[in-house]
């Protein structure tokens, strides 16, 4: 059932420890390398640390800073990654579009929604 | 009769039921396959993780509750939470109290909010035994030395 190890990697941006360890045994099972933050602040001290990934796993309803104001600033700062927003909350989900983002999935996550998300993430990166 | 086929049956016949009965949904299958030789207690894990969540959740909804001034956003945020780890897992009916809860908090209505309470322990108390038995005849399984198939 594993595949390869493929060269994609992954940011995931929950502040749920359920989610996280979902989130991050699913990219697993698929062969990406991820790494887990607890919320926005988080994903943008990573970034500003010279770390860059493919895809960024983001959730919306976060403490510190949220998923629409991190979103945001990342595309500020430049990141072209994929950011596919990962919420419940469908009230905001134009608001959280507009901040920057190229996918949108309800939660909760599964295998075949992230697969969906990956074939959007460009393959010559 | 073999202990072993014996154990399977019930095993099979009690997750059967959990599904049928609506305790659990698709959300729980998933789980039980991103389970493998290297990660051969992740559903466990991922439950009890669960429970603790849960269990801290329902004690803060029940101080919030029992406020002279109740803070409902407070109370609307731990019930958001639970909706969602309990449909992170696949405890459906957990999830299901969870949206008339939400809609008691934005009216601020105290009696609807302590009835949601009193539901939703029950539900999340019902699923809890529920799993505890599947995770109890799996060890068992394991134990007489048979597995059981990961979906």
């Amino acid at each position: 059932m594993l595949e390869p190890p493929t060269k994609i990697t992954a940011l995931v941006v929950d502040d749920d420890t359920i989610n996280q360890m979902i989130h991050h045994r699913l990219l697993d099972n698929l062969g990406i390398r991820n790494q887990v933050v607890r919320n926005g602040k988080e994903a943008i001290d990573v970034h500003c640390s010279g770390k860059n990934f493919d895809l960024i796993l983001m959730d919306m309803e976060m403490p510190v800073m949220n998923g629409i104001e991190a979103t945001r600033k990342l595309r500020a700062m430049g990141i072209r990654s994929m950011i596919a927003g990962v919420s419940t909350n469908t009230r905001e989900r134009e608001n959280f579009m507009k901040a920057g983002l190229d996918d949108y999935q309800e939660k909760p996550l599964t295998t075949s929604k992230l697969v969906s998300i990956l074939h959007k993430v460009h393959k010559d990166g | 009769m073999d202990v072993v086929v014996q154990l399977q049956r019930q095993l099979t016949d009690h997750t059967a039921s959990l599904f049928h009965e609506g305790f659990l949904n698709e959300q729980f299958n998933q789980l039980q396959q991103l389970q493998d030789e290297s990660n051969p207690d992740f559903v466990v894990e991922v439950v009890s993780l669960f429970f603790e969540d849960s269990e801290r959740l329902l004690n803060e909804l029940a101080k919030a509750l029992e406020q002279q001034a109740v803070d409902y956003k407070k109370v609307d945020a731990h019930v958001h939470q639970l909706k969602g780890s309990s449909s992170s897992i696949g405890a459906q009916r957990v999830q299901a109290v969870c949206i008339p809860f939400r809609n008691f908090c934005e009216e601020q209505n105290i009696e609807g909010c302590l009835k949601c309470l009193q539901q939703v322990k029950h539900e999340y108390s019902l699923v809890k035994n529920k799993l505890e038995t599947l995770f109890k005849l799996e060890q068992q399984l394991i134990a007489a030395g048979g597995s059981f198939p990961t979906l």
